[in-house]
């Protein structure tokens, strides 16, 4: 047992290495910071949802170097993209701190992480499946058509157009900026990183090849994070480092051997199963909205405010 | 059991030094505890407070009459105060036990009917908003909240008896004794009319966490003189001084009250970084994320490490 300074509660360490490890292989498989799991999961064992928002932000940041550096021996990171995709973030990321506070005041927080988790991760989930399947499918048959190199959407039309060439494209920074801005209040609101908007966003919005999708995701990621950490740390207080210390000693090693099992699937699987985990956390977090609670009224210190 | 019984000396000690010098009150109670300090370490997991002490019963004349002997008697020959549970407390008429113990010596020793004692220990107080969630559109959300303006973090009150039979509801009300009364549901603000059943929801919620409790026959009264109880306390404790309370109750009305406090602080590093995060947040948030840079990369080469070896 140990006592988290910040959170005031006293929970088992081997629970937390155990809930970082477990994030942390899922983190290095997919190129997804594992903060959709990890806050859910911390609200599970009885961390304040302010603390485990804030705290599941800064295990993100560990996890995301973690694997990051895996991706840029491989030269799998597309530095400008990134970069590009930051900008979003931050200014997205400052958004939703406020809107983070807004909502906690109002006793609406709850229910405004609840209903972005079902809804972002419903839909990307049910879209990322039937193309992967499709995907699937296709490469069973060989005679089959292959995807055009390139398809030409809306996103090509639009002005301020730049060269991204280890993604090997020529398109607007408009699409890549909101992109990056709505993952950035989502990171703030939800304690997560985005990678699983991220992601898909990158692969069906942007165009981007698979291959340095999930290395361009988690370098991006560290910085949205990173900001999210320290705005957290100084408007509420709500960041517990020995928390995040026992979390991120799992979650470090659990992201080596993520991406080493990553490496041996081929990419169509490794989307059918990340779109199937995104959509039993959706069916999860719906159930809690639909059924009727146990308890209906709930309680909230006003300590702080 | 031995380091117990020397307290227990001592606090009569102190109680017959304080009962002595002053004519014509009426009996006075006088407490101690096991300990008035709980260090929040990294490895704290809850902590058992004893609380103990004696009612000191004064004549007219104001002369203690206990007398030296019987101090003795109960410190070394007392009955063995064993561990107490639910089961083996007899509080409903603690003047026959009184009686029947105690020493022929002291034939004149004033035990009056129905004495009672309750032990209140109260965290620090906040502002706690209560939420009720309703159906709207299909899903349950929150649309309702009461705020009652100070709410102790954690509460506990232990008794010789369930707390309706031997206090006054008058009394209740003027000492806020209860939970029921603890929680000042009557300060309620900006709530809707049925505010009552927002403080009930907020007592179940903290009763069900451990975080008030209502031990009713939990303390027990050796004698009609001697009275132990203990309080778990749990893990998840705030900081900040806890008040404990010992009422001396007598036909439903406080005689007299004890007041001292357990002081619970955050020690060694856990204090050291809820100062650093209070104090200078933006120093702990470069922290928080030094660990993970140092983490992160720290095992992504020893794992490179491992696998060129």
């Amino acid at each position: 047992m140990i006592y988290l300074p910040i959170a005031e509660v006293s929970v088992n360490a081997f629970t937390l290495i155990g809930v970082g490890g477990g994030v942390g292989l899922l983190s290095g498989m997919f190129g997804v910071g594992g903060g959709f799991l990890i806050t859910p999961l911390l609200f599970f064992i009885g961390i304040p949802p302010a603390v485990a928002v804030a705290t599941g932000a800064n295990q993100v940041v560990a996890s995301s170097i973690s694997g990051v550096l895996a991706h840029f021996r491989r030269k799998t990171v597309d530095l400008k993209m990134g970069t590009v995709l930051l900008i979003g973030g931050l200014i997205g990321s400052s958004v939703g701190i406020v809107l983070f506070r807004w909502l906690s005041a109002i006793g609406q927080i709850d229910l405004a992480v609840q209903l972005s988790y079902v809804l972002f991760l419903g839909v990307v989930g049910a879209l990322m499946l039937q193309e992967s399947l499709r995907a699937w499918y296709r490469t069973k048959k060989p005679g089959a058509p292959r995807r055009k190199l390139h398809q030409h959407t809306w996103v090509h039309a639009l002005p301020l157009k730049m060269k991204f060439r280890v993604s090997g494209l020529y398109i607007s920074v408009i699409p890549p900026v909101l992109v990056g801005m709505s993952v950035g209040i989502l990171s703030a609101v939800m304690g997560v990183g985005g990678g699983f908007i991220m992601v898909p966003a990158m692969i069906y919005l942007l165009g981007m090849p698979t291959k340095v999708v999930v290395g361009t995701s988690l370098y991006q990621i560290i910085f949205t994070t990173a900001y999210t950490t320290v705005a957290h740390a100084m408007t509420s207080h709500s960041v517990d480092v020995l928390l995040a210390l026992f979390l991120i000693l799992g979650g470090v090693v659990g992201a080596q051997f993520g991406t080493q099992i990553g490496m041996r699937l081929k990419a169509e699987q490794l989307r059918i199963l990340l779109a199937l985990l995104v959509l039993a956390v959706c069916i999860k977090v719906g159930l809690d909205l639909l059924v009727r609670p146990d308890e209906l009224y709930s309680l909230r210190s006003l300590r702080g405010f | 059991m031995r380091l117990m019984r020397t307290r227990l000396a001592a606090v009569l000690g102190v109680a017959l030094a304080v009962g002595a010098p002053l004519p014509g009150t009426a009996d006075e109670i006088v407490g101690a505890l096991s300990q008035s300090r709980v260090a929040l370490t990294a490895n704290f997991a809850g902590s058992e407070i004893l609380i103990f002490g004696a009612i000191v019963p004064t004549d007219d004349t104001g002369t203690a009459t206990l007398t030296d002997e019987t101090m003795t008697e109960e410190a070394h020959g007392g009955p063995d105060l064993g561990p107490l549970t639910g089961a083996d407390v007899t509080p409903q008429n603690p003047v026959t036990v009184a009686q029947d113990t105690a020493p022929a010596s002291n034939p004149d020793a004033t035990l009056d009917v129905g004495t009672d004692v309750i032990v209140v220990i109260e965290g620090p107080r906040e502002p706690v908003a209560v939420w009720r969630k309703e159906r709207r559109a299909g899903i349950w959300v929150n649309v309702e909240s009461v705020t009652l303006p100070s709410v102790p973090s954690f509460y506990a009150v232990a008794a010789t008896a369930p707390l309706n039979e031997i206090l006054s509801p008058e009394a209740d009300a003027q000492y806020r004794i209860s939970i029921g009364q603890a929680i000042q549901a009557d300060r309620a603000l900006d709530g809707p009319d049925q505010a009552l059943l927002f403080a009930e929801a907020l007592v179940r919620i903290r009763e069900r966490g451990r975080e008030f409790q209502a031990l009713e026959r939990h303390v027990r009264l050796d004698r009609g003189v001697l009275f132990r109880t203990s309080v778990q306390l749990p893990a998840n404790l705030t900081e900040g001084a806890y008040t404990t309370r010992m009422f001396l109750v007598r036909d439903g009305e406080v005689i007299n009250q004890f007041r001292t406090a357990i002081f619970v602080q955050k020690d060694g590093l856990e204090q050291w970084l809820h100062w650093l995060a209070t104090n200078y947040s933006f120093l702990y948030g470069l922290l928080a994320l030094a660990i993970a840079l140092v983490a992160g990369w720290g095992a992504s080469a020893l794992f490179r490490l491992v696998r060129n070896s």
